[in-house]
């Protein structure tokens, strides 16, 4: 059978297994590997992680299914997570969604057809200083306003 | 009066996040000299002699904390950091994760010798990509230099330090949530007692400590119990750092001694941000903390001030609004926030919170009726202080002090069909 996950994401998770005093510790860090490779957590791999640890994929599936960070189907390159909570709600959060919904075509929650952009409102991303402020994959911008915003978002590929 | 920064006295320095930096400016001073004129009992005394009290939310005394671990037991115990930050409205430990880890660092691995823990774990909330980077990076550097593994500076303790990363869950910031997650399950809380001090990690006695308590230890260890009772007010001891957000003018994370009158920090954050729009109120400690109206504002921002209050310090995210801002809107916000956040193994939280989010959007829509106001108090009284953890508490006591509060506000809601902020901005 072939592995759902590269030999280098297998090689990694491996070397997860004996790194905690317990087995299942192992179990969050492995699903953001996978979705480090994958963008989301296939169902395929949420199978192999399951036998790797020793544990149900019905468990696998609760924890996957608990956080809000763990993607199960796939997303946009670029994922655009709207801080909406209200100390950015405040300063102008909707405005930066409402805006962004019109720029890109898509409602929150929605992908565009080209598979470049997935919209998301989250909860504070304790980032309130900066507020309205959204993250793009793992970098954060802050101080948002439609012209930053049209930079921001011409600078990806 | 003059106030030497403490906790933010590297932040703006050139490299602050490397240890070559932070040693340049004394660091780990503080941990030698622990080394040298403690034993791991006597810090335990001199911490709870320091008055400090816990910087995450309940401000209960790390010292004292500490002192619940069982004695004599031949089984592991571990530290767990935690760096969960996501109480709406907090940024401080970001800030220090970020721009001086090894003020933080310092302060696990004096505290982990302390309780006699030798692996330990710093669990950073998922979204902090840059932080745990950062954080991961110190910790190879202190491997590097013999301040964490084998034998550390020559003082025969070992200490392991594990990065963990939560994956976008505010309950796991509380205490039991945030073990079961590092056991790599869903981050449901446990019911207490037995508490993580006795059975925590894998079992095993636990302490957890915040991010920004840990940073106070070092100082505690540079400069002595005596010196850090000092600052502050009796039993409020200790620098803090203040998140001040919302409608000011320079929104920012400030540093003052525990007992720095509210006001006082508004001007630190430039004041109001509209000069024609004058102060609404506030909520001194994240959002799960009651709201103070702008007449009860002349506050101490302390544990115990703010307490005699009617609220509380919490994790000091004090969020500022103004004139502009309506109340229904802003607690229907807040409530989406818990609706989405509770883990849902408690009914009165599950199904409570998803009660407000339907109310207060249909007061805010203008479908409200006469009962509405009343039924959010009642809803309120049955969540709090009916959920295993403290998160029923959350919700209810914004929805509570909001209504109390700003009552003919969420009243006319009602009598006016609609929002009157919404419907006169609209004209």
């Amino acid at each position: 059978m072939s592995l759902p996950v590269s030999t280098e994401t297998d090689r990694q998770i491996d070397g997860l297994l004996g790194r905690f005093p317990q087995r299942g510790s192992a179990l969050l860090p492995a699903l953001h590997l996978i979705q480090a490779e994958k963008g989301h957590i296939p169902l395929e791999a949420m199978d192999y992680i399951a036998g790797k640890i020793g544990v149900s994929p019905a468990f696998v599936a609760g924890v996957v299914s608990f956080y809000t960070m763990f993607q199960q189907t796939p997303i946009g390159r670029h994922h655009i997570q709207v801080c909406c909570t209200l100390p950015c709600a405040l300063r102008g959060a909707g405005s930066v969604m409402g805006y962004l919904e019109r720029k890109l075509g898509i409602r929150r929650g929605g992908t565009t057809p080209d598979g470049k952009f997935t919209l998301s409102a989250v909860e504070c991303l304790g980032a309130c200083d900066t507020a309205p402020m959204f993250q793009i994959n793992e970098e954060e911008y802050g101080q948002l306003d439609e012209r930053r915003i049209d930079a921001i978002l011409a600078s990806l590929k | 009066m003059a106030y030497d920064k403490l906790l933010t006295r590297n932040l703006g320095k050139p490299n602050s996040a490397t240890l070559d930096a932070y040693q340049a400016s004394g660091g780990y001073q503080g941990l030698r000299r622990v080394f040298k004129e403690f034993t791991p009992e006597k810090f335990v005394e001199e911490v709870k002699a320091s008055g400090l009290r816990g910087r995450g939310g309940a401000g209960f005394p790390a010292g004292v904390k500490w002192g619940f671990l069982p004695k004599g037991l031949e089984v592991p115990r571990y530290l767990c950091v935690n760096a969960d930050e996501s109480e709406p409205g907090t940024f401080k430990d970001r800030l220090l994760i970020e721009q001086d880890p090894h003020l933080v660092l310092e302060g696990i691995i004096a505290s982990a010798w302390a309780i006699g823990c030798h692996t330990a774990f710093f669990y950073i909330r998922g979204e902090f990509h840059k932080g745990a980077r950062i954080f991961q990076k110190a910790i190879e550097e202190a491997y590097a230099k013999g301040l964490l593994g084998r034998n550390i500076l020559g003082s025969g303790f070992d200490l392991d330090l594990i990065v963990y990363r939560g994956a976008g869950a505010y309950i796991c910031g509380e205490e039991t949530a945030l073990l079961e997650s590092l056991e790599g399950k869903r981050g449901l809380p446990r019911i207490k007692p037995p508490f993580p001090a006795v059975v925590g990690l894998y079992g095993c006695p636990t302490i957890i400590n915040n991010v920004e308590t840990l940073a106070n230890v070092t100082l505690i260890a540079e400069r002595g119990a005596a010196w850090f009772a000092a600052i502050g007010r009796p039993k409020n001891t200790g620098p803090k750092l203040f998140c001040v957000s919302g409608h000011v003018a320079r929104p920012g994370v400030y540093e003052a001694p525990l007992g720095i009158p509210m006001k006082e920090l508004i001007e630190m954050a430039g004041g109001m941000m509209r000069p024609d729009r004058p102060l609404k109120a506030v909520v001194p400690g994240g959002s799960s903390m009651k709201i103070l109206p702008a007449a009860k504002c002349d506050v101490l921002m302390d544990f115990d001030s703010l307490a005699a209050a009617g609220t509380s310090l919490g994790s000091a995210g004090m969020f500022v609004m103004d004139s502009g801002t309506c109340m229904v809107d802003a607690l229907w916000n807040v409530c989406r926030f818990y609706a989405h956040e509770s883990c849902g193994q408690c009914t009165p939280c599950r199904e409570g919170t998803g009660w407000f989010v339907k109310i207060l959007k249909r007061l805010e829509r203008g479908d409200g009726v006469p009962d509405d106001v009343e039924l959010l108090d009642n809803v309120a009284s049955r969540v709090e202080g009916n959920t295993i953890c403290p998160f029923g508490e959350a919700v209810a006591w914004p929805v509570q002090s909001y209504v109390k509060e700003f009552r003919d506000e969420f009243q006319e809601h009602v009598t006016r069909r609609g929002c009157p902020l919404a419907a006169a901005a609209a004209r």
